[in-house]
């Protein structure tokens, strides 16, 4: 039955890699101009799916057909050529060049002399020029990208596989490292796009995201198809259901915990760098979950990570238990009973070689390396307990302690950064981010060990992107604009509004 | 506010290449007036002429996101490739038994050998995927031991090579209007390579694969080309470099070139080069070769002894990458 009404139609696809079957006879079938989400939690298969519809991957089984015509793949050339692109989860442009010329890579226009090709640099900046303003994008084709934000040099991305005519484009996590703002930018654009018959792959773990953008979802679980329907007959709970195979009662665990006295005072503190956050002030409760909300750039990461003492500040206190604590390095820090999971999992999470063992007993080794030696040596066995203590305690799913990390699924990585934290039993937690990226489940798991610390007295400071975590998870709301405290609400009376409000305005204080 | 201050800084980091040259240059010149001369220049440039070359070798390497260790010895070899094919015939140890050949088949035979070296550096680094750095030190070892072999050759027996013809050595040390000849195969090849690199796709390929390979990968530029291209486009630099470096010393033997990839690679990094790839031009390698040749010079020229240009030249590798360094982390 070959329906000519689908755009990319997946059939039978099988695909299997050493020890695993990614893929399990699964079929796609996508219409023109319609947002096609695809959902599943991490490992159910999706990105493998979509590197098979791009030609990364070959399938061992199974035909795709573009338009209803037979297509194979042997690489990513191909899938271009038949009109399909794919945004990346991880964004990687060719920082060191400029917009037009990401954009153009491989296809620069040019002009024969001789048998030389010579690149036309005006016809180049013309029609990047045109494209970009074809789809409202304000950037100057001539920037250098590593000049761009994040969420830039999405656009360019997009911009990009506009730019190869492409009639799917699949965006595999686009708004992970976004904040809602400039997500409502991607999906401005998305809709531009599907107004001039572009259809358009979305993979997301954000549910109430994927309800607002697209027409279609076909949801994922364990290399299998669970099923596909329209966006307008599900709501959030029936996709969790469905993505998890289980009913999923509550998106965050019951809130038990009690805020007692103050744990941690910072008072006007500023960082070294000019250009970063200045004068902020506040405090921290024993047993308090402290959300801190903004737009990416409004210097949270930088606050948390001065504090933390990976950053230099200009002035400003920071008081424990009524002590005023300096910190000026991350030792410091540890040795106050801080720690930090930062918001770059792979660039200062992860040691992506090593063992799973050791990335989850580094942090307690270093602090004192007398609990994991025995004389001068290593005891392994010591080192083992403890991180299968955690193994179980956060299900972290691997297959052994011996494994390197970066074979484990994002999730997994963060909950064993998360153990490398948890085995100095820090009294002050700050999660950067710290759901970004992961899968239903594992979110679950990390919003149940917050609670478990707020119902012990520790501290937890949790900086998010992420509106309805931040709502939901906080028991006071720290909001920041351009790297200002632009005010602190209370949880039970915090909404998206006022959040909002505050994370995209500052009156500075006439002094 | 103090906006101004940062200026400051940024034309501090942005320039600090010339303001480097200007002050070594004052201070020389102060020191001994005598250096602001077109001897002098001429002197400099002359010695600058073949380091020129081998840095826009790797100069192409850097930019591709690779390294390269045999620039040096390749510039040996082809010195000695060169000298041996440009001998007079009544010279008394002839190295091969052949009549005398006009001096282009002495410079072509160099950059030929310069260009299979660099082909067998980029197989290696793009199809073996040898790391670039070990590929091209385990062929500096095959080419320095090549050409301590073919030195040794009898009758040679490993005596420096001379006797070469007054065509040949014209090239390196003969002038057309006071101006060397040798600076103008220089300054040519830095026009070439210069166009080559802004205003060509190939060059611009380059730089996206120096850039991120992934992303040039997928985007369908064939890196494997890429790779193998900007190798042997570096060797090829390399065979010149070594053929004028014979013409330009009237002689060669197995230690010619030996050092000079460091140097290459320090002049490219002066010149604003990354070490990890997608940045560098033209301009700067050139500053950046004339910077130590000034400081080789002058020194000697203020009555110094040359080991002090060792311990300066190390000094200013150091600054310039720490200015630079300074530049993408500002905000720790």
């Amino acid at each position: 039955m070959e329906d000519s009404h689908y755009i990319l139609e997946l059939k039978h696809i099988t695909k299997s890699f050493p020890g695993v079957k990614a893929l399990d006879d699964v079929s796609f079938a996508v219409k023109p101009g319609k947002v096609h989400a695809l959902m599943g939690e991490n490992g159910a298969g999706k990105s493998t799916l979509m590197k098979c519809a791009f030609g990364i991957y070959q399938p061992d089984k199974g035909q795709i057909f573009v338009n209803g015509q037979p297509v194979v793949f042997s690489g990513p050339a191909d899938a271009l050529r038949n009109g399909i692109a794919m945004i990346h989860q991880e964004l990687q442009p060719m920082r060191s060049l400029t917009v037009m010329e990401n954009i153009w890579v491989g296809r620069l226009p040019y002009r024969n002399t001789l048998g030389i090709h010579f690149v036309e640099w005006k016809r180049l900046y013309k029609e990047t020029k045109d494209l970009l303003d074809d789809l409202e994008i304000p950037i100057d084709p001539k920037a250098k990208v590593q000049t761009l934000s994040t969420s830039h040099c999405q656009l360019i991305e997009i911009a990009r596989s506009v730019s190869y005519k492409a009639k799917i484009i699949i965006m595999d996590e686009p708004t992970s490292s976004l904040t809602e703002v400039e997500a409502e930018l991607l999906f401005k654009l998305i809709r531009r796009l599907t107004e001039k018959g572009v259809s358009i792959i979305y993979i997301s773990h954000k549910i109430d995201e994927i309800l607002d953008i697209s027409d279609d979802v076909t949801i994922m679980r364990d290399g299998q198809i669970v099923g596909d329907w329209p966006a307008s007959e599900l709501d959030m709970d029936a996709i969790v259901k469905r993505m998890v195979g289980r009913e999923m009662s509550n998106r965050f665990p019951e809130k038990k915990h009690v805020p007692g006295g103050i744990k941690m005072e910072v008072r006007h503190l500023t960082s070294a760098n000019p250009h970063s956050f200045k004068d902020v002030s506040f405090s921290l409760h024993k047993g308090e979950i402290l959300g801190i909300g903004g737009l990416v750039g409004a210097q949270r990461t930088e606050l948390v990570e001065t504090i933390f003492g990976l950053r230099k500040k200009e002035s400003g206190e920071i008081f424990i238990d009524g002590q005023n604590i300096d910190i000026h390095s991350p030792e410091d820090a540890i040795r106050s009973n801080v720690a930090l999971l930062t918001e770059e999992r792979r660039v200062s999470g992860i040691f992506p070689k090593i063992s799973v063992l050791e990335n989850i007993t580094i942090a307690k080794q270093t602090a004192d390396y007398s609990v994991y030696t025995n004389g001068p040596f290593i005891d392994n066995r010591k080192r083992t307990a403890d991180a299968d203590q955690y193994m179980k305690a956060f299900d972290i799913k691997a297959p052994g302690l011996k494994a390197e990390i970066q074979n484990l699924s994002g999730g997994n990585q963060q909950k064993a950064v998360l153990a490398r934290w948890m085995l100095l039993t820090p009294q002050i937690l700050i999660l950067d981010e710290p759901t970004r990226g992961i899968d239903v489940g594992a979110k679950y798991e990390i919003y149940s060990l917050m609670e478990q610390m707020a119902q012990e007295g520790k501290a937890v400071i949790m900086i998010s992107s992420e509106m309805p975590e931040l709502l939901g998870m906080s028991d006071r709301i720290a909001v920041m604009c351009e790297g200002h405290l632009s005010g602190i609400l209370d949880g039970a009376e915090a909404t998206d509004e006022k959040v909002m409000y505050l994370a995209s305005t500052y009156q500075p204080l006439e002094a | 506010m103090n906006t101004k201050k940062i200026n400051i800084k940024q034309i501090l980091s942005n320039y600090a290449l010339f303001l480097i040259m200007i002050v070594m240059i004052v201070v020389i010149g102060t020191m001994s007036p005598k250096f602001f001369s077109w001897r002098v220049l001429r002197d400099i440039l002359m010695q600058s002429s073949t380091r020129i070359i081998v840095a826009l070798g790797c100069l192409f390497i850097l930019i591709s996101g690779s390294a390269d260790l045999s620039g040096g010895r390749t510039v040996g070899l082809t010195a000695v490739v060169a000298g041996s094919l440009a001998q007079k015939a009544d010279y008394y140890i002839k190295f091969w038994n052949i009549p005398e050949l006009p001096p282009i088949v002495p410079i072509f035979a160099a950059v030929l050998v310069g260009l299979i070296v660099g082909l067998l550096n980029g197989f290696t680094v793009s199809k073996l995927k040898v790391p670039a750095f070990l590929a091209t030190l385990g062929w500096m070892m095959v080419v320095y031991g090549t050409n301590l072999l073919l030195c040794n050759k009898p009758p040679n027996n490993s005596q420096p090579l001379g006797g070469f013809l007054k065509s040949f050595t014209n090239l390196g040390s003969g002038n057309i209007n006071g101006i060397p000849i040798i600076v103008f195969f220089a300054l040519g090849m830095c026009i070439i390579v210069h166009i080559l690199l802004t205003k060509t796709c190939l060059g611009r390929e380059i730089f996206s694969v120096g850039s991120n390979p992934e992303a040039a990968r997928v985007s369908g530029i064939n890196v494997f080309k890429i790779q193998m291209i900007t190798f042997a486009f570096a060797g090829a630099c390399y065979g010149l470099a070594g053929a004028l470096e014979a013409a330009r010393t009237g002689s060669a033997n197995s230690s010619y070139g030996n050092g000079y990839e460091m140097d290459a690679i320090a002049s490219c990094i002066v010149g604003g080069c990354s070490m990890t790839g997608g940045v560098g031009s033209v301009v700067g390698v050139f500053l950046g070769v004339i910077i130590f040749n000034v400081i080789n010079y002058g020194l000697t020229f203020i009555g110094l002894s040359s080991y002090w240009q060792w311990v300066v030249k190390g000094l200013i590798i150091i600054i310039a990458v720490a200015i630079d360094m300074r530049k993408y982390n500002t905000n720790k």
